[in-house]
């Protein structure tokens, strides 16, 4: 088990410390979020919908996939019960992410409703590839990544949202750094030595979800074939003869 | 007026929920062996798929379609090999990108 952090007593001013590599670490997310926070923005106000409902999904939602879904469902008049199913579906693989940050969450007390509040796909991919340097409070970082990943994506909707009731704005080709900030994360978890088999299950998921999926439905299809095709990686490759229950 | 604030409620409640189940689940007895053995499986999973779906709507129809987005990916890969710097990476994969881009006309 990980050492307890004991609130920054030896480093005196863990806030200041942890701010600089929590800024470093999270600028990718800022070029990302705000510029696909002003999408949203752009696009909830064009849907219809009034500017305000843009900060307050950002506040309380804190999910670009999900929120972007709502926008859609929310314009063609879904009701409520429907935005509720596909908002589950959606973020089913969430389930997935906080298993891994069972670890590394497990020292931040009270402030672990807000960590797990804040598990976006691009927070889960820096807490879980970047660690803080020595001397900085991991939880310190872990909280400051998240609020600041939360600031930006605050910032994006709002912006874009009263940008969208005045005047049309452009701003393509700077979310390329979402892109960019995965592909930077696969390398790190490939130069982390990770088991070699899950690199090639996860490219044969992604190929048979490309094939089998419509494009919207992509992230959930190819998790699913990837979860189902390391499970079975797992299975014993003789038949067992007794039957024993897994811990 | 109602039906929106009650959508927003209930896709917060729900996002947290699924955000907070392993937690929950997992924060009073150790993990199961299976759930152990996911940690160090999972993240090169979700991160291959995170990019494949970033990726998946390349196409090959024109240059415009695929150059920018193959080339700007290949860029952040090749820098972070070399430099392992991620700030660098990104920066001059994005730059690479919408130079592409407003190059190529798109």
């Amino acid at each position: 088990m990980r050492m307890k952090p004991d609130r920054g007593a030896d480093t005196g001013r863990p806030g200041t410390g942890a701010l600089a590599p929590a800024l470093r670490a999270t600028f990718p997310v800022l070029l990302g979020y705000s510029t696909l926070g002003l999408a949203f923005g752009l696009v909830l106000v064009d849907s219809g919908l009034p500017w305000w409902l843009s900060p307050l999904m950002a506040a309380f939602v804190f999910a670009g996939a999900a929120q972007f879904m709502g926008v859609g469902l929310l314009a063609s008049g879904a009701g409520v019960g429907e935005i509720a199913l596909m908002t589950l579906l959606l973020n089913a693989r969430h389930l997935v992410y906080g298993l891994s940050m069972l670890e590394r969450f497990a020292g931040a007390g009270r402030l672990k409703p807000y960590l797990v509040f804040g598990l976006t796909d691009e927070t889960y991919g820096i807490l879980s590839t970047e660690e803080a340097p020595a001397g900085v409070d991991p939880v310190r970082f872990r909280l400051l990544v998240t609020a600041l990943d939360q600031a930006y994506w605050f910032a994006g909707c709002t912006v874009g949202a009263l940008a969208g009731t005045a005047l049309p704005v452009e701003a393509e080709g700077l979310d390329f750094a979402l892109t960019a900030l995965f592909v930077v994360l696969l390398v790190e978890q490939i130069l982390a030595r990770r088991p070699k088999e899950v690199f090639i299950i996860a490219a044969a998921a992604s190929l048979l979800a490309l094939i089998l999926a419509p494009p919207r439905n992509f992230l959930l299809a190819a998790m699913g074939i990837g979860i189902a095709g390391l499970l079975a990686t797992r299975l014993p490759s003789k038949p067992r003869s007794g039957r024993e229950h897994p811990s | 007026m109602t039906r929106l604030f009650a959508a927003v409620a209930v896709m917060a409640a729900l996002t947290f929920l699924t955000r907070a189940a392993p937690f929950v689940l997992f924060a009073r007895r150790e993990p199961p062996a299976l759930v152990v053995w996911l940690q160090s499986r999972l993240p090169p999973l979700v991160m291959c798929v995170l990019v494949a779906d970033a990726l998946k709507f390349v196409r090959f129809e024109s240059t415009e379609a695929w150059l920018p987005t193959l080339a700007g990916a290949a860029t952040a890969a090749a820098l972070h090999l070399a430099k392992r710097n991620a700030l660098l990476s990104i920066v001059g994969a994005t730059a690479l990108f919408m130079g592409l881009k407003a190059w190529l006309g798109a």
